[in-house]
């Protein structure tokens, strides 16, 4: 079976992001762009799949400007064996970004599509939901652990106060959560591989998707300071505080 | 102006996610009516008709609802919001997991996580891990919205008497079936709705030690919690997240133990209104928005604390 798996190049998680001045956008000069965290994950899962033999190929698709391929050319690294970048400038929203990979499932036909349960810039936790609707495929987000078993697969997802684990018919999506694996690093050799896999290049239009804006982002603003407090000598003194002064607990 | 607020509930009662929701949806302004889709839910949408203020409660009462599976219930909803201009949910794991399929099946953009309604169709959302606040205008006809709770005041669960009207359509993708739920077993309340929160982070050095912190959570009647840091290097499992990527929580007291205080942390928990931060690090950034900072080894601090109070 074939697995599609999609990254994005977001800032990387080290570095502290601000607000321009003006408002206007957060400041991305010059900043350490990087694959998202959990794309990163899910390329981890596909690639253990092909080498359990569940998998006999691993696609990596990724949306963005030219400079995305440096994010494709590092899923390659990792052990994918294909790259698909679909060219767009500027900023692209969730449900534009699942219609294009709708596009891409529907010519690339996967048994399984992987992605990361949320992007670390825009924190939105869509796009994989949104594909799930849009192919009418099952979806298991937030997966901590999968297993593939015939024309099924169960995902045991992370939910609000313990574990829930379903099964899904395939073809199906995936989102990954922190403990689904812990990526490796990509050695040299592979590095090197990398850069002669295939990569194909296809456009918005290719995929007979015309972008539209939902939402405008209108401004960016640093959140509220907490005004620091101060700091205790000992533990008497701050179960102290905490009983008389901050009244929360007796 | 109306708006179908989606609640969160499990089967016999509304849990408190569903009143922020509501705080929220109210915000918007107009009608606010309540969703109860589960199996074998009327004791919930009964609960769901107490919270004043509230039109009419729907209730969609089916076997296929059963297990909130996203695929269900997506259809479900979006079947139902023909007859609304907003939708609106707790960003719960249930919220977050079917509200992005609600939205994509309606053609509209889903607003993630808003803190505040600025009007009604503009929100602030955190991005960046909690980095940066945007203020975002929706362009759609209708609006798909995630709540983050705690930048809501729950409104009160009882007072008002709405009708309610059983939903009779039958949504059933074919696509998933529930085979089992694991839920953590604890005496303690649950994280995002404890008032007082005790985390350990990297600090605690590995997972054992964690029962440091156990002593002093009966004590206070507080939930355990952790940074992310300490669940990836395995300490505790993921649901004790606290952090942009985890668990958001607002309790009237959160405790940080050997948390240094990464930005994505710091989203999760600084809207708690009274923080403590122990740390041996007197530079650690926790201590930058921590109201009482004690500089410690906690191996000696966490005992002491625990007999004193």
């Amino acid at each position: 079976m074939k697995a599609l798996v999609a990254v994005k190049r977001v800032v990387d998680y080290n570095v502290k992001v601000r607000a321009k001045a003006d408002g206007s956008d957060v400041e991305l000069n010059n900043v350490k762009m990087a694959i998202n965290p959990f794309c990163e994950i899910a390329v981890e899962e596909a690639v253990r799949l092909k080498e359990a033999g569940t998998v006999e190929e691993v696609v990596v698709v990724s949306i963005g400007e030219k400079s995305c391929q440096e994010q494709i050319r590092t899923a390659l690294a990792l052990g994918a064996d294909r790259g698909i970048h679909v060219e767009v400038d500027g900023r692209v929203e969730p449900l534009e970004v699942a219609k294009l990979l709708k596009g891409v499932v529907d010519q690339e036909q996967p048994s399984l599509v992987i992605l990361g349960k949320q992007s670390i810039d825009g924190d939105n936790n869509q796009t994989g939901q949104m594909l799930g609707a849009l192919a009418n495929m099952g979806q298991g987000t937030f997966a901590s652990e999968i297993k593939i078993d015939g024309d099924t697969i169960a995902v045991t997802r992370e939910v609000d106060g313990g574990l829930q684990t379903l099964k899904l018919n395939l073809p199906a999506i995936v989102t990954t959560d922190l403990r689904l694996n812990e990526p490796r690093y990509a050695s040299l050799p592979n590095i090197m591989k990398a850069k002669k896999k295939q990569l194909d290049v296809t456009t918005p239009a290719d995929l007979g998707v015309e972008l539209m804006s939902h939402v405008v982002q209108l401004s960016v603003a640093p959140p509220p300071e907490r005004a620091a407090g101060i700091k205790v000598e000992d533990v008497a003194q701050l179960v102290d505080k905490l009983k008389n002064e901050a009244k929360v607990i007796s | 102006m109306s708006t179908l607020v989606i609640a969160e509930h499990d089967n016999a009662t509304i849990k408190v996610a569903t009143l922020n929701a509501v705080a929220a949806a109210q915000a918007l302004g107009g009608d606010v009516d309540i969703l109860v889709a589960g199996s074998s839910c009327d004791a919930a949408a009964q609960a769901a008709a107490q919270v004043p203020g509230v039109g009419k409660v729907l209730c969609a009462d089916n076997a296929a609802y059963a297990n909130q599976l996203a695929e269900n219930v997506s259809l479900l909803i979006a079947d139902v919001a023909a007859s609304y201009d907003n939708i609106v949910a707790p960003a719960t794991t249930n919220g977050k997991n079917t509200m992005p399929r609600v939205a994509a099946l309606m053609n509209v953009a889903q607003v993630s996580d808003i803190i505040s309604v600025e009007s009604p169709d503009t929100f602030k959302r955190p991005i960046y891990a909690g980095n940066v606040i945007a203020t975002v205008q929706s362009t759609d006809p209708k609006k798909v919205i995630t709540v983050r709770t705690t930048a809501f005041d729950p409104v009160a669960a009882e007072g008002g008497s709405a009708s309610v009207e059983e939903v009779g359509a039958v949504h059933d993708a074919g696509l998933s079936t529930f085979i089992s739920e694991e839920v953590a077993e604890s005496d303690r309340p649950e994280l995002t709705a404890a008032s007082v929160v005790i985390s350990g982070g990297r600090g605690m050095q590995n997972g054992d030690n964690f029962q440091l912190l156990e002593g002093i959570a009966d004590k206070l009647g507080a939930a355990i919690g952790a940074s992310r840091a300490a669940v990836d290097a395995g300490f505790v499992p993921n649901d004790y997240q606290v952090g942009q990527t985890g668990k958001i929580v607002a309790p009237d007291l959160y405790i940080a133990v050997g948390i240094s205080g990464a930005i994505q942390h710091l989203a999760g928990m600084k809207d708690s209104k009274i923080i403590v931060a122990i740390n041996k690090d007197e530079d650690a950034p926790i201590f930058q928005v921590a109201d009482y900072g004690l500089v410690a080894d906690l191996f000696t601090a966490l005992p002491e604390f625990e007999a004193a109070i």
